[in-house]
């Protein structure tokens, strides 16, 4: 396990590596185009700015603008007792040596993301349409993946290349509005007088506007072919780590299922910090598996399913082998042979609640999370009581009894 | 001067051979610890069962007239299970007070009004949630216990583990066959 970790590591460096070159020649070319030959290490410099200056901003507070921008709302053991323990029995079984932040964001499309530099301050956020869904068993599997993600330190690597991302987007976008604006004015003057040597000066140009055009599309390939793999390696980590592939599977199974709108929070930097990815599509299908933050539900439903071995990572690469016909996700080298049986389903208290219930629950999820208190009248209606409510005492509106508030 | 430059390559490899050797040392120790924290982990979780017992005994005492012997069952089990004191003791009383816990869970299906009981809801979450972690915290310190081991076994830190008197540790497993059997279904 820790040798898949150290081995993942290095793919990832690896990756992101190419992407700090393709951020930096394309900062050289631009340079180049723009102020001369000679203007290539100037470029170069100014793209290296640029990516520092975003990545001292997003490592510092990067998680807390996120949860922010998602509207979650950080949550005690009170609001959701059930989500606050299956989180701490994730972390006992991770060994994780700190509990970490519990959110919930309101939103009813179930999805759920986890985010931090280090294990030491992760936070996990889930949506109420996932609490509201799902029942322990898949619960624990959503929360075991997104621990997988803690431990394996993806949320760092996919925040270091998100960066990275940006900077190449912002960068070509600079370039391609100065060149459009720059070509109606002066500029073409300014170049002819630098040295008479026009010709390379243009060769120059059009070889930074093709870079302009191509190297956000490279490393945008770059990002999702390292956020589908750390996908894989969060499920297979999730699956280990319930001993229980079931739980996960069926969670995805009804996340795929669910009509609920798209999760408004999500954008294409931070999709793949979901557990699935929020741009839901209607030709999910026809989507190619080049262009997506996620790997294909389906495919991760029936590696998770043909799974019946056992729960250690060789079993999920073997599993993945035979699913997807010969690809290889894992290094062969990093599986260690360990016999890791699954385990029966645990003990359910509750049976979930019919399919009608849930849309409300939703909302009871929210209210507890803002502080209301819930009251049951004599009479069986349910009481929804605001936080600061003026009032002692309330009278029911069926029955007109009035019923003390104890807060 | 050949004489000095033979001097100093031998304790550059000295030295570096000492650096790789205090590495893999201190990492030794670091999977050790590791391991203790995770024995003390499931200790902590079984007195967290202990703790919980009391208050779902009282809750439910009301709804359960005629259970008193699921009841008598529970407390003596909790109090045999919080004086064990050799490890074989507490293994053998933790899995009868799991046992006689998870009989009542049995029991309480045959009485609606309880299980309609917000406080009684609750606690039985808190209840299911500590099983889960105790035998989630039995699965980590396995976890750790075959990471130490390996580091023990393997080269080139077996030398150090030889050297320092690392020793291997056991696995946790289940005494009683009674947890380790899967319910039986009779459907005759």
């Amino acid at each position: 396990m820790w040798e898949l970790i150290r081995t993942n590591k290095r793919n990832s460096v690896l990756l992101m590596a190419l992407m700090a070159m393709v951020l930096l020649a394309l900062g050289a070319v631009i340079g180049m185009a723009t102020v001369g030959p000679q203007g290539g290490l100037f470029g170069l410099g100014i793209a290296a700015m640029v990516w520092l200056g975003l990545t001292v901003v997003s490592l510092s507070s990067g998680d807390q603008i996120l949860l922010a921008a998602s509207g979650a709302k950080r949550v005690t053991h009170d609001v959701h007792p059930q989500l606050f323990n299956v989180v701490e029995e994730m972390k006992i079984a991770a060994g994780l040596p700190v509990m970490p932040k519990i959110y919930i964001i309101n939103d009813p499309a179930p999805n759920a993301f986890a985010t931090g530099r280090s294990p030491q301050s992760a936070s996990i956020a889930v949506t109420a349409g996932l609490l509201a869904r799902l029942n322990r068993d898949e619960l624990q599997g959503v929360i075991a993946h997104e621990m997988s993600h803690i431990l394996h330190r993806d949320i760092l690597y996919v925040t270091l290349a998100g960066i990275m991302l940006g900077s190449v987007v912002l960068l070509s976008q600079v370039f391609m509005r100065g060149m459009f604006y720059g070509s109606m004015g002066s500029r073409r003057r300014y170049s002819s007088d630098s040295r008479g040597g026009s010709q390379a000066q243009v060769v120059l140009v059009v070889i930074a506007v093709a870079a302009a055009i191509l190297a956000p599309i490279m490393a945008q390939l770059l990002y999702f072919a390292l956020s589908r793999r750390r996908e894989y390696l969060a499920d297979a980590g999730g699956a280990r780590l319930t001993r229980y592939p079931e739980g996960l599977a069926s969670a995805l199974e009804k996340i795929a299922a669910d009509p609920s709108p798209q999760l408004a929070a999500a954008n294409a930097v931070t999709a793949p910090m979901f557990f699935a990815n929020p741009f839901k599509k209607r030709g999910q299908k026809g989507l190619s598996d080049w262009t997506s933050t996620h790997p294909p539900i389906s495919e991760r439903i029936r590696i998770l399913r043909s799974m019946s071995q056992g729960v250690s990572y060789k079993d999920y690469a073997n599993a993945y082998a035979s699913v997807t016909r010969g690809k290889s996700i894992m290094p062969a080298a990093a599986l260690a042979d360990e016999a890791v049986q699954i385990r029966g389903t645990q003990a359910e208290p509750a049976k979930e609640p019919p399919p009608p219930k849930q849309i409300h629950d939703v909302g009871d999820i929210m209210r507890k999370v803002n502080g209301f208190s819930f009251l049951t009248c004599g009479c069986g209606l349910k009481l929804k009581i605001p936080p600061k409510f003026p009032s002692d005492t309330v009278r029911c509106p069926r029955c007109s009894r009035t019923l003390p508030i104890h807060s | 001067m050949v004489g000095l430059v033979a001097l100093l390559v031998v304790l550059g490899i000295l030295g570096l051979v000492a650096i790789v050797g205090i590495g893999i040392y201190n990492g030794l120790v670091g999977s050790r610890n590791q391991v203790d924290n995770a024995w003390a982990q499931i200790d902590v979780q079984l007195k967290r069962r202990h703790d919980l017992i009391p208050n779902l005994v009282e809750t439910a005492k009301g709804y359960m007239k005629h259970e008193r012997e699921t009841f008598e069952s529970i407390t003596k089990a909790r109090s045999a299970a919080m004086g064990a004191k050799s490890v074989s003791e507490i293994a053998k009383s933790e899995s009868q007070l799991a046992d006689a816990l998870s009989k009542f869970m049995l029991v309480v299906e045959n009485y609606p009004e309880l299980k309609a009981n917000q406080n009684f809801l609750a606690l039985q979450e808190e209840l299911t949630s500590t099983e889960n972690k105790i035998a989630f915290a039995r699965q980590n310190y396995n976890d750790q216990v075959l990471f130490y081991n390996n580091k023990i076994q393997m080269f080139p830190s077996n030398i150090v583990a030889g050297m320092f008197v690392f020793t291997k540790r056991d696995f946790f497993q289940v005494e009683t066959a009674l947890e380790r059997e899967a319910p039986k279904v009779n459907f005759s």
